[in-house]
């Protein structure tokens, strides 16, 4: 069951996944071993992503499909068994204050989830205290500033300088991305580095987690 | 004897319409050199378009949205809800920046009217965001997958009595209007009689007519502003607007996402939808330039970017409709203005089944030097000086930057100098340093 799972959703086939995990449930399976099986499912949808054989609307849509596995077993889980697996890393993400756009933050986010991290999603529009308040409460190493439009270069600028105001800075790495996010603005805002789409914010992670 | 229209070739039509924008109808120009630069910088533009003369110098044109008047000192709340400061600021960046085309402010839109309309789609400054930053618009289903049917049996009808009542609070009330076909006798005609006249019908109604009063009344202003811009010799870009067909969905419609999974679960649909959309977005198009006079239809592409599907996908959902829609168009003899947000440099390819010389392709951070070699022969292009750059670099990058462009994409003409994208900000130097420089280094000797 769980190989044919993960090969259901590894090549998106929605109906026949969610199928097949609803009679390995009635038949009794374990629930947190259909969750693994769709884990790995999503890897390979990450993998296949990387490779450029999958786009951004594959990438969505597999989101889609563990979603409704994820609902479905929910009721067979029992309580703090969702968070299964060993997670890397900590990251705190969020679309800086002033822009309400969230699909390419919401693909870093999903990426960097399928690729073992445990991501703090702030939303959009997030202002500066936000993210301190979050790192506090996290501990996280890792943050994740996204924007699209033009405004959002000072947002990020301020939202480093305040994290660096707050005393975080050195023990934390910021990333920032977005449609017109470039090396110059890396430097504009005092970020330790920019990535140009999913896979990159990925690498960068793995990179200072050691991974 | 002149030609008539239906005995035009696609060719003869876009040098009538050229003629018809060139002519400015109804402008009085304020001098003879006001004239002469208003015909100076359309023939600039429709040179570098019809890739058949050398234009005498690479034309110019700063895109945005809140940028100008930003740059004139109107912040963005100020632009969409003080009429006098919006036209003050668009005249100070006119004067100060002295480009050969700008884009008209009517694509601001007046926030109390919007207020009135309890308008839902975007976020605005004043109103539900701070002043100094831009409207955005909000992300939702607002189309559902059932009603895809509703859609493809009757567009008009989804969008009066199903779409409008989403996105526009105060129109609510109109997801109760009867289907209007009664009204083809006297006697079914009582079901939309009688609806208008419900209390919450009649309000929708008036806040209707006060959003319209209001929105009349400014864009009269805006209008009286563009007519006074061209009489002092300087040039509204675009006449006309419309989107790709996969983009009206994928949009504002079904959303990102639940589009891309559409293309898994419900593709026949998807396409079915797509083909009805196509004639209703090419006589949008269309409507801008019979109406103003001026040949160029705007249309911003989005979801079928580099990475935002797969080639197939492509093929499939994206290029057909989009080539019928600008097919169409330059049969029409309009020139489609698309801009190519994001990378298209998978896609450049497809350019080259469109006729020589009918379009621009504006782009933001596809390959310039490759976009040359592989479509300069079919199409004008423009843009691809980075936004980043002009919000946080020096005028000398910003023409480092421009002298490449120039060299590359405009060698030979066929290129508009332009940002990367519609800018919602600007920087004064390094913007003015993009217009200065290529008024010096882009002339063709």
């Amino acid at each position: 069951m769980a190989e044919e799972l993960t090969k259901l959703l590894a090549d998106l086939k929605e109906k026949e996944a969610l199928d097949l995990t609803k009679k390995s449930l009635e038949e009794g399976k374990d629930p947190m071993e259909i969750m693994v099986a769709a884990r790995e499912g999503m890897k390979i949808v990450g993998a296949r992503f990387a490779e450029e054989v999958y786009f951004i609307p594959d990438l969505v849509f597999s989101g889609k499909i563990l979603k409704g596995i994820a609902q479905l077993a929910e009721p067979f889980l029992k309580k703090d068994m969702e968070n299964q697996g060993e997670r890397v890393g900590k990251i705190v993400i969020g679309t800086v204050e002033g822009d309400i756009h969230d699909i390419g933050k919401d693909l870093v986010v999903f990426m960097l989830d399928i690729s073992g991290y445990e991501v703090f999603d702030l939303g959009i529009d997030v202002p500066k205290q936000k993210f301190i308040d979050a790192i506090k409460e996290t501990g996280c190493k890792v943050v994740g500033l996204s924007g699209f439009l033009t405004l959002a270069y000072d947002s990020m600028k301020e939202t480093v300088d305040a994290i660096k105001e707050a005393g975080l800075r050195d023990q934390i790495k910021v990333m920032i991305g977005g449609g017109q996010i470039d090396e110059q603005i890396m430097d504009y805002t005092g970020a330790d580095a920019y990535g140009q789409d999913a896979m990159e914010a990925v690498e960068l992670a793995n990179q200072w987690y050691g991974v | 004897m002149e030609k008539k229209w239906e005995e035009m070739s696609r060719e003869e039509r876009q040098e009538a319409r050229f003629a018809r924008w060139l002519a400015g109808e109804d402008l009085e120009f304020k001098s003879p050199e006001a004239k002469a630069k208003y015909e100076r910088r359309i023939t600039r533009v429709k040179d570098a378009i019809q890739l058949k003369k050398l234009p005498d110098r690479v034309p110019i044109l700063p895109w945005a949205t809140f940028m100008t008047p930003e740059l004139g000192g109107a912040n963005p709340k100020e632009a969409m809800y003080d009429i006098e400061k919006l036209n003050t600021a668009m005249m100070k960046f006119l004067n100060e920046f002295n480009p050969d085309y700008y884009g008209s402010a009517i694509i601001i839109v007046h926030g109390p009217a919007l207020e009135k309309l309890d308008y839902k789609l975007y976020k605005w400054p004043g109103y539900n965001l701070p002043d100094k930053y831009v409207y955005q618009c909000i992300e939702a289903e607002y189309m559902k997958a059932e009603d895809y049917e509703h859609f493809i049996d009757d567009p008009t009808d989804f969008w009066l009595r199903s779409y409008l009542p989403r996105i526009i609070g105060a129109l609510e009330p109109l997801k109760d209007l009867p289907r209007l076909y009664g009204t083809m006798e006297l006697p079914s005609s009582w079901t939309l009689f009688f609806i208008l006249g419900l209390p919450e019908v009649q309000e929708a109604l008036k806040r209707l007519m006060e959003a319209g009063r209001l929105s009349h009344e400014w864009s009269e202003k805006i209008a009286d502003f563009d007519k006074e811009a061209q009489e002092m010799g300087w040039v509204s870009f675009a006449g006309g607007f419309t989107k790709a067909p996969y983009d009206f969905f994928a949009d504002t419609l079904r959303g990102t996402h639940e589009m891309m999974a559409d293309l898994y679960r419900r593709p026949d649909l998807v396409l079915k939808a797509i083909e009805r959309m196509t004639p209703l977005a090419f006589k949008m198009g269309l409507d801008g330039p019979e109406a103003s006079g001026n040949p160029i239809v705007f249309m911003p592409l989005h979801k079928g970017a580099d990475g935002w599907m797969s080639d197939e996908q492509f093929r499939t959902f994206y290029w057909p409709s989009l080539k019928k829609v600008i097919m169409d168009l330059i049969e029409e003899g309009c020139v489609p203005f698309l801009f190519a947000e994001g990378g298209y440099n998978s896609r450049l390819e497809y350019l080259n089944e469109l006729p020589k010389g009918h379009c621009i392709w504006m782009f933001d951070q596809t390959d310039m030097a490759k976009a040359k070699k592989v479509v300069g022969d079919t199409t004008c292009i423009a843009g691809n000086v980075p936004i980043s750059k002009i919000m946080t670099g020096t005028p000398d990058q910003i023409k480092g930057i421009c002298r490449e462009l120039i060299d590359t994409a405009g060698k030979g003409g066929g290129y508009i100098m332009a940002m990367g994208c519609a800018a919602d900000e600007g920087k004064p130097d390094t913007v003015k340093a993009m217009i200065d420089f290529t008024k010096e280094y882009g002339v063709y000797k």
